[in-house]
Order: structure tokens, then C-alpha cells, then sequence
């Protein structure tokens, strides 16, 4: 079954290409990791599969759906969401607030309900807090509920991203880099955080330049380089894909 | 958790301000200091509706008191031609702002930064001229009377005490909606976009639609404050919702607190009666507002509201050490 499929991305910024005709796909329960040197087009990628930017030719779709066309703020709905290379936290919120907003798309209440607390508002707000306090046992963090976001130690901030990202119930989650900026601790922990996140039904795609990590926990990687894909198999497939060996180590 | 006990104490602390409210008339019989109480409620509004906007979703307007004018003309016009009810023109005038703010929140509110600063107060200066010049509904620059006091049966809002319950009724129902609505969902989606428009967007809050919502919700409360003061000034002239009544808005927004619906009580009580204190300055008000701007977002970025908590806090504090030396003595 394929959860998330790529057809022929390309993306043209100005003049320069930045992919090219780039295709794969993603199965449902599966870890994918996207792997390339800098410059390879990664995150101009996501930036794609996520909505905040349009490719110039190509299309994107979740399961059977065509994608490519919705605006971020719908994938979310549509069970697609990811976390950022820098953490984008709602920094002035408290660690509850910002996983109580990843369930932004699982509750209804609207502006007048919620002014007048309507009886509807006070239950679903009760869901949510209950929610997103278990997403936070899940990750651990209960601990730190009451925290403000922006106060949060660099590690535990990814976490929290990660939290907020869960609580939205996602298909798919794509993250941009899970591991920079981790200590080798920290990175074990997010290994077996990702894992358990996939054992829990949901599909992973990540970005990623810590390679023990990718080569560890990924069934399956693609690997780009100056925008086009370069290749695509398990680990060690391409561990020993002499293209591969000679974009990371240089040709000549 | 001590959710249920945080909820508990912020419903507390409303009370005990709405009952310090409206019993401080009690003390001010026939006080002149009930008038300034009057505007302070009024202005109380305005800060909320504008804070929604600023504080919460981080969207600037320089225009609001285009829309406190707007329901004041919309009400003043209306009641001083026709007899008719004048709650049923203010629900008019609310309407017809939010129907405004939502229409022009779609193309404005795409703008950032400087640049929606700009757009606001270009939408600000253009109500600013339509009230100038159009002279026959307006009454142009000499301004309007004739207004109507609001009355409910026999009971008529002619005199400083029923003013005063009139706009604290209204303004403690804009506090408490404005409270209810910072702690649900509609809140903390705001906060996201003002924290992280990206991170929102993809956890799937509509930063589009919810900016042009609270945008039209802020006029909204906006025009009802501006029906108010129509009725209650009898008579209303351009000058008080030009360009230097919307820095003054901003300015109470900011003194008070950024997204604290207290900060913005705070905020407006201060700068309400400070020109009562400060006669002294005249037509340099606006560098006064100027500079407290300039002041407050260098050395207290939270407002007065948060001084007070790191007040309050140092205080506790140091109660709670002496108290430790007693122990230990």
C-alpha cells in the first residue's frame, strides 16, 4: 500500500532548478528517509509535499488523493503534517498549549462558541486537554505541561514539536531533520521515539544528514543529489550504490 | 493538575473585579471622577477589541479608531433623523463595521508587518476624511448633534451613574467574552500565528480566515464603543477618531499588557484620566503617547500588567523569606 507518492517534481525557482522530475513513494508503516548532500533539494521537497511552495510540474498525493493543489493549513486535516529543521514552537505558549493546538483540526468550536462557552466548546476543550496530556505521556514530557515552549532546552523543544505533531492524529509525518542539533543521547532517544511513533500506524518520511540514524532506522531511503534523484532501496542497497558513494565522497 | 484550580481563580478574579466595578459608585456619588470612569469604561472596549487583534493574533491596525467613529456615526445619524430604537441602530452599526473590516480584512490582512501598518492607517486617515466631507450626513468638520440619549422604557442614560452601569455592563460582557475566547481553541490558534504563522498553518489553523475573523470581531467592539460614546456625548465631530485617537488606542494596548484583557483595562484607565492629570501638556499629548510607547517597549515589553506581577512576585517573595528567617530563627 502506498501511503504518500511523488510524480515527477520538478521546481523551478527564477532560473534555477532546484528539482527535477522527481518520483517515489512512500508505503503506508513504512520509515523513509530522504538523504542527499546540501543543496540537494531536500527541503525544497518537503516544502512541496507540505504546501508552502508550489511545484513548477509535477504532483503529489496521499494515498489516492491529489494533494498537490491544497494549502498547508488543509494537509493537516487531511492527516499530513511535519516539524521543522529549526523547531518552530509557539515560544510565548506553555508545552500543553502547543500540542492543545495540533488537535486544532480534530476540534470545531468556532469564534462565538467559544466567547460564549457554549455547553458543545466546554466538553471539546476538555478533550483536548485530556488529549494532548496523554500525547505528552507518550513522549514523555508530562512533566513539563506547564512550561513555557521558548524556555524548553533545544532537545526537548524537538520533542515537543514532535508532540504537537502526533496530536493531530497525521497519516504521514515529515520530519525535516530530527536529529540536528541532538546530543548522541538524545538522538537514541529520538530512534526509539520514531520507532514507537511507527508502530502506532503512522508513516514517517524524515530529512536527514545523521547517517547511523537513516542507515538504522529506515526501511527504505531515496536519496537525492543536485535535485534529481540519484537512487532509491534499503539501507543497504544504497550503502553500496557506487552513484551514491561517489555524490557523498566525489567522483574523479 | 491544577487546571481546575487555575479556572477557578480566573473566574475569581473577574468577579471580584466586576463587583469592585459596580460598586464603585457607591463612594463617587455625584463625583465628577465617575464621568472620567465613564470614558475609562469606553475606552476599556476599545483596548480589548484592539488587543484581540495586537496582543493575540500579533496583527497591527492603525486605523481601529476608524471603526469606534463608524459605529459612532452610523448610530449618531441614524437616531438623530429618525425615531427609532437606538440598541436597534447599534446592532446596525455593529454590523455595518464588521461587514467593513471583514470585506477590506481579506486584502489587508495578506500584508505583514510595516506593511499592514501602513494599510491600516491608510484605511484610518480615508474614514478620517469621509466623516470631514460628507457634509450633509456627517455634518462635516463642525461636527453632529442631536444624538439621542439611550433609554430602556423610562429608565434614560442622561447622567454620569446610569452611563456609568450602561458602558461597565457592556464593557464587563466584552471582558468576559474576550477572556473565554483567549482560553479555547479560537486563543490559542491566535497565539500560534502571532508565535509561528508557519508552525500554525501546518497543524492546520487557517491563519488566513482566522485573522480577517478577529479582525471583524474587533470592529465589532470597536463600533459598539464608538454607538456608545454617540449617545452618550450627544454629540460627535471628526476629531475624535482621527489618526491621534488610534496611536492612543495603540498606546493603551501596549501600556497595559500585549494579550492581557486586564493590561488592556489598565492601559485604558491610564491613559483615560492621564490627560485629566496632564493638562499641562495640551496638544503634546501625542508625544507623551509617543514616548511612553517608546518607553514601555524598551523596559517593560509585558506592560503594566506583567510589572505588576513581577511586583506582586517580588513581594510574595520577600514575605515568604522573612518568614523563612522567623522559622529558622
Amino acid at each position: 500500500m502506498t501511503m504518500l507518492r511523488l510524480n515527477g517534481i520538478t521546481k523551478v525557482f527564477g532560473g534555477l532548478t532546484a528539482l527535477e522530475d522527481v518520483s517515489f513513494s512512500v508505503n503506508d508503516g513504512s520509515i523513509t528517509g530522504v538523504i542527499g548532500p546540501n543543496g540537494a533539494g531536500k527541503t525544497t521537497l518537503f516544502n512541496i509535499v507540505t504546501g508552502l511552495y508550489t511545484q513548477t510540474s509535477g504532483e503529489v498525493y496521499l494515498g489516492e488523493k491529489n494533494i498537490s493543489f491544497f494549502e498547508t493549513e488543509t494537509l493537516a486535516g487531511f492527516g499530513l503534517v511535519r516539524t521543522f529543521q529549526n523547531v518552530e514552537l509557539f515560544g510565548q505558549m506553555t508545552v500543553l498549549e502547543n500540542v492543545m493546538v495540533g488537535l486544532h483540526t480534530k476540534s470545531r468550536s468556532g469564534i462565538l462558541s467559544c466567547a460564549f462557552k457554549l455547553p458543545g466548546q466546554i466538553k471539546e476543550e476538555k478533550y483536548i486537554r485530556e488529549k494532548s496530556m496523554e500525547w505528552l505521556e507518550f513522549t514523555g514530557m508530562t512533566d513539563l505541561a506547564d512550561m513555557m515552549a521558548g524556555n524548553l532546552p533545544f532537545g526537548k523543544g524537538r520533542l515537543l514539536e514532535i508532540s504537537r505533531a502526533l496530536a493531530a492524529r497525521p497519516q504521514v509525518i515529515l520530519m525535516d531533520e530530527p536529529a540536528a542539533g541532538l546530543n548522541s543521547r538524545e538522538t537514541a532517544e529520538l530512534s526509539l521515539l520514531i520507532r514507537r511513533i511507527r508502530e502506532s500506524g503512522i508513516t514517517i518520511v524524515l530529512v536527514e544528514h545523521d547517517m547511523d540514524l537513516v542507515m538504522d532506522i529506515c526501511d527504505s531511503i531515496v536519496v537525492l543529489n543536485l535535485g534529481k534523484k540519484l537512487a532509491e532501496g534499503t539501507p543497504r542497497e544504497i550503502q553500496e550504490n557506487p552513484a551514491v558513494i561517489s555524490a557523498y565522497l566525489g567522483s574523479d | 493538575m491544577n487546571m481546575i484550580t487555575e479556572k477557578k481563580r480566573q473566574i475569581l478574579i473577574f468577579l471580584i473585579f466586576a463587583a469592585a466595578v459596580l460598586s464603585a459608585p457607591l463612594f463617587l456619588k455625584g463625583n465628577y471622577f465617575l464621568n472620567v470612569l465613564v470614558f475609562v469604561g469606553i475606552n476599556t472596549m476599545l483596548a480589548i477589541g484592539l488587543n484581540l487583534l495586537l496582543g493575540y493574533a500579533g496583527q497591527i491596525s492603525l486605523g481601529h479608531a476608524a471603526f469606534f467613529g463608524m459605529g459612532a456615526y452610523v448610530s449618531g445619524i441614524i437616531t438623530s433623523r429618525f425615531p427609532v430604537d437606538p440598541f436597534i441602530v447599534m446592532i446596525l452599526a455593529a454590523l455595518c463595521a464588521g461587514v467593513l473590516a471583514f470585506v477590506i480584512g481579506f486584502p489587508i490582512l495578506k500584508l505583514k508587518g510595516h506593511y499592514l501598518a501602513m494599510a491600516t492607517l491608510g484605511f484610518g486617515i480615508i474614514m478620517y476624511i469621509v466623516f470631514n466631507e460628507t457634509v450633509d450626513l456627517t455634518g462635516g468638520p463642525s461636527g453632529l448633534s442631536g444624538i439621542p440619549n439611550l433609554h430602556i422604557g423610562s429608565l434614560v442614560f442622561d447622567n454620569d451613574l446610569n452611563n456609568y452601569y450602561l458602558v461597565w455592563l457592556f464593557a464587563l460582557a466584552v471582558m468576559l467574552l474576550s477572556i473565554n475566547l483567549s482560553q479555547s481553541r479560537i486563543g490559542r490558534a491566535l497565539r500560534a500565528i502571532n508565535d509561528s504563522e508557519v508552525a500554525a498553518r501546518v497543524m492546520g489553523v487557517n491563519a488566513r480566515i482566522l485573522k480577517v475573523q478577529i479582525f471583524t470581531v474587533s470592529a465589532i467592539i470597536s463600533a459598539i464603543a464608538g454607538s456608545l460614546y454617540a449617545h452618550i456625548m450627544t454629540f460627535i465631530a471628526p476629531a475624535s477618531f482621527g489618526f491621534n485617537f488610534s496611536v492612543e488606542l495603540l498606546t493603551m494596548v501596549v501600556v497595559g499588557g500585549l494579550g492581557s484583557i486586564y493590561g488592556s483595562f489598565l492601559g485604558a484607565a491610564i491613559l483615560t484620566m492621564l490627560p485629566e492629570l496632564l493638562r499641562v501638556f495640551q496638544n503634546l499629548d501625542i508625544v507623551v503617547y509617543g514616548l511612553m510607547l517608546i518607553l514601555m517597549t524598551m523596559f517593560m515589553p509585558g506592560g503594566l500588567i506583567s510589572g505588576l506581577g513581577l511586583i506582586t512576585e517580588f513581594i510574595v517573595d520577600k514575605i515568604r523569606r522573612k518568614k523563612d528567617d522567623h522559622a529558622q530563627a
